[in-house]
């Protein structure tokens, strides 16, 4: 068996768990450790489709500052353990159909309904490296760089008005 | 070289299971967490397609996809700590004030 599908399916089968361990753990602490696993072994596909630079920041803002901050608030309200409550039980069972049907759906089309996808050639010379991102980012993309600045600052501002205690 | 539909298949599962947590879940933070992962579902097809393609753009756009998720992300739980300060709980069910 090639050695590369093997890598796959245990990365995928580690992911796929971690996502339904968030999905369907009581505690929100557990919830959240669960999807820094989950971003973790997606940082690791991301290594092997040859984005070096995005499995990085994957890691260091996703898992890191992302997942930093929730575990911060969760751990700031105290609401780690928070019951099911049971108005409207009966969605429960519907959404699980339907989030099946959802992916039966997506997985059937992407498999053999949809022919444009081919196995890629060999990862050219410098694919995904820092530099190749950084010139592409500072030439091509410069103004949405430059957008994303704005947004982050406005961002910054809407959480600190948002939160701030009424005189 | 595996072939790129495995990668965009997935894609998809992670983003059908972000998508089911988003409709069961009643804990608003988990609710966001759910949609932190149907983002990063999508990165993955993108990167995948980058990668099928040998198009760095798609790497670009998983960059300001992640400026936006850390956005989104500042702003909605300062939104659940206002709710949490204002209706002491975080359960979605119970943000019905505005129901007649």
């Amino acid at each position: 068996m090639n050695p590369e599908l093997i890598i796959f399916i245990i990365l995928a089968l580690v992911s796929i768990g971690a996502a339904l361990g968030m999905l369907f753990s009581k505690n929100a602490v557990y919830a959240a450790l669960f999807l820094i696993l989950n971003f973790i072994t997606v940082a690791i596909f991301y290594l092997i489709l040859g984005g070096a630079f995005i499995a990085v920041t994957q890691v260091a803002v996703y898992a890191g500052a992302i997942m930093v901050l929730f575990l911060f608030v969760i751990m700031l309200l105290g609401t780690e353990k928070l019951g099911q409550s049971k108005t409207l039980a009966w969605q429960r069972p519907v959404a699980i159909v339907l989030a099946l049907v959802l992916m039966a759906e997506a997985v059937y089309v992407i498999f053999f309904r949809f022919t444009g996808i081919s196995t890629a050639a060999a990862i050219p010379e410098g694919f995904g490296s820092p530099a190749a991102i950084g010139t592409l980012l500072y030439s091509q993309y410069l103004l949405p760089f430059e957008v994303t600045s704005v947004l982050l600052l406005v961002a910054m501002i809407g959480a600190i008005v948002l939160t701030r205690k009424e005189k | 070289m595996l072939p790129i539909s495995y990668y965009v298949a997935l894609s998809a599962i992670l983003f059908s299971i972000g998508a089911l947590g988003v409709l069961i879940r009643r804990n608003a933070i988990i609710i966001f967490m759910s949609i932190e992962l149907m983002l990063n579902a999508a990165n993955l097809a993108f990167v995948a397609f980058a990668r099928m393609h040998e198009a760095l753009s798609g790497q670009i756009f998983v960059f300001f996809v992640m400026t936006v998720a850390a956005a989104e992300v500042a702003v909605g739980l300062a939104l659940i700590v206002t709710i949490f300060r204002t209706k002491k709980s975080i359960d979605v069910d119970q943000m019905s004030s505005l129901k007649g």
